[in-house]
């Protein structure tokens, strides 16, 4: 057994091993081998779309606690609108306020349209936004600085959700395990979701009272 | 001839123990944690081979110095040998492997598949991770999945096995019984939410969890402070992550390139003072063993010695962690002696087993 030489590699190569995996690794020749171009993208990461500044991103979480208080009041007015959406109905105000909450949530948090919004639970920081779409965060690679260890630039998302979670009323919603994403309601509307959501609720309590 | 040891079913050492009552697992290393025994486990470095024999060679330095064997998934996401193939080969062997699960490579679709797999071969204990970003690792062209993440993953497979159903809700006829593990890292910001991060884990299903490379003494010990004030320690059996450092430059440079390890100065320090650096490295784990060791809810340690992995019997033996106790170790059961014997026979004493022979003989 002892002729096969990966075997010995056990005991033989430490020595040598940690400064070989200090200045050559497979990574490091594979980036040497690579093509010299001009063009160099600033920032290459699958998950990752073009952006230089995350300053309206973390102006949301530090402002966490309005938009607390201003989505509810906002979730209850379109609640109010409940019988109004059910009127037109709810496939055919689908697109409009699709378009407008993509815009709006993608301005505020960099929303990336999962469809199921947890904002709420997460201090007003976008889980989407993490290169590794962690619901339960943060993972155990955030850097000593709190940014992100895929993308050095970027503070950690999860940091500032928790950071965010400490100035809301209901921020220890943070502490509830997360369903995995559904991928199947990627690009669909939160909003409307959880107002039919929220108005069946409200259906199925008022026809128990009444009952 | 030796007898069975503790913890070993003696219809064959592959082959699950008896359940006992309030286990969730047939294990070794369940059954070490629940007796209140100071567990050790240690990190198998996996192959770059599809030689079995590697990985046998690899566990075979661990005999009778850990109560279970981490079967890394593409650690650092660099290809190597699967944690399923690692863990398949180790359980024919004996071995109690904790197969750990990273969520970066797969989707829930075959983590589930995988989970039953293992659970069939025999594994009793699944570490749930999330496991590196692919940029960390020799292919970052590769698509990362992330479709559950950790906390997510023990929801997934503790819903299999106590309710025995898929996560789409699909019956299982055999929910798999394993030990659920998790990861915690106590010395990467934002420190006051880690202690109620650990919370979310042992509420999605950890049952034990093992902890990044403790370098820092007393930022763990205030971390076990917040974890025993909260009650963890109670549902949880916390495994602290211990592991030599070759040298002084290693530790440098594992501190500018691998996000999450934490090494204070203080330890760089002692290691450049040093003359020879290597032992020192070793030394300074067998430290830190003794004490967390002494840390009130600390049920074990988990030894990471990556290349190093021929120290780790040192480095447990010299800590004293067992008190004297010997983990189990592959030894040659009594069954496996009488096949010996009888093979003997028949290679070289050469009998004439045809049958007109054999009812000759019996005439006589």
């Amino acid at each position: 057994m002892s002729e096969q030489p990966s075997a010995q590699s056990p005991a033989t190569a430490p020595v040598q091993a940690p400064q070989q995996a200090a200045a050559v690794t497979q990574a490091s020749l594979n980036k040497k081998a690579a093509p010299k171009s001009d063009y160099k993208p600033a920032d290459v990461s699958p998950q990752r779309r073009v952006q230089r500044s995350y300053a309206i991103r973390l102006w949301s979480v530090r402002h966490s606690r309005a938009l607390e208080w201003f989505y509810a009041k906002f979730a209850d007015a379109f609640l109010l609108l409940h019988p109004l959406w059910k009127g037109i109905g709810y496939s055919r105000v689908e697109a409009p306020i699709k378009f407008v909450e993509k815009r709006v949530k993608g301005f505020m948090f960099d929303c990336r349209m999962c469809g199921q919004c947890v904002l709420s639970s997460t201090g007003m920081s976008c889980p989407m936004n993490c290169p590794k779409q962690l619901r339960n965060g943060p993972c155990g690679g955030v850097r000593a600085n709190g940014n992100c260890e895929v993308e050095p630039d970027m503070p950690c998302v999860w940091v500032k959700a928790w950071e965010g979670s400490r100035n809301m009323v209901k921020g220890d919603a943070i502490l509830n395990v997360q369903k995995p994403v559904d991928q199947s309601l990627r690009e669909t509307s939160a909003w409307l979701r959880v107002t039919a959501q929220a108005a069946a609720a409200r259906e199925a309590a008022n026809a128990r009272v009444s009952a | 001839m030796t007898g069975r040891q503790r913890d070993e079913n003696p219809a064959g050492i592959d082959l699950p123990l008896d359940p006992l009552p309030g286990h969730s697992s047939r294990g070794r290393l369940e059954r070490v944690l629940r007796r209140g025994e100071f567990a050790v486990t240690a990190e198998l470095n996996p192959p770059d081979s599809a030689n079995a024999q590697d990985v046998y060679e690899r566990a075979k330095v661990f005999d009778g110095w850990v109560d279970g064997i981490n079967a890394v998934d593409a650690s650092g996401a660099n290809c190597h040998m699967s944690s399923v193939g690692i863990c398949a080969l180790l359980t024919r062997m004996g071995y109690a492997p904790i197969m750990q699960i990273s969520c970066r490579d797969r989707n829930r679709i075959a983590i589930q598949g995988d989970v039953l797999g293992a659970a069939a071969m025999g594994v009793s204990n699944i570490l749930c991770l999330t496991g590196d970003g692919v940029q960390a690792g020799d292919q970052p062209g590769a698509k990362p999945v992330f479709d559950l993440d950790c906390m997510s993953l023990l929801e997934t497979i503790r819903i299999m096995r106590d309710n025995a159903k898929f996560l789409s809700g699909r019956k299982l006829t055999t929910p798999p019984e394993v030990f659920l593990g998790a990861a915690i890292n106590p010395f990467a910001p934002p420190y006051d939410f880690r202690p109620h991060r650990l919370g979310k884990k042992i509420a999605a299903g950890a049952q034990f969890v093992q902890s990044q490379y403790c370098f820092d003494v007393p930022m763990f010990r205030t971390y076990m402070e917040r974890v025993r004030d909260l009650g963890y320690t109670e549902q949880c059996y916390v495994l602290c992550g211990v592991g030599p450092l070759a040298s002084a430059k290693t530790a440098k440079w594992i501190r500018s390139n691998v996000p999450g390890i934490h090494i204070p100065d203080a330890v760089i320090k002692r290691l450049e003072g040093a003359a020879d650096q290597k032992k020192e490295g070793k030394q300074i784990a067998i430290d830190i063993i003794n004490e967390v060791k002494e840390i009130p809810g600390v049920s074990g340690i988990h030894v990471m010695a990556y290349r190093q992995e021929e120290y780790v019997a040192e480095i447990v033996d010299e800590s004293g962690v067992l008190k004297g106790r010997r983990p189990w170790r592959r030894e040659a059961g009594r069954d496996e002696r009488m096949v010996a014997d009888r093979l003997d026979h028949l290679l070289h004493d050469d009998p004439d087993q045809t049958p007109q022979n054999i009812v000759k003989e019996a005439a006589h």
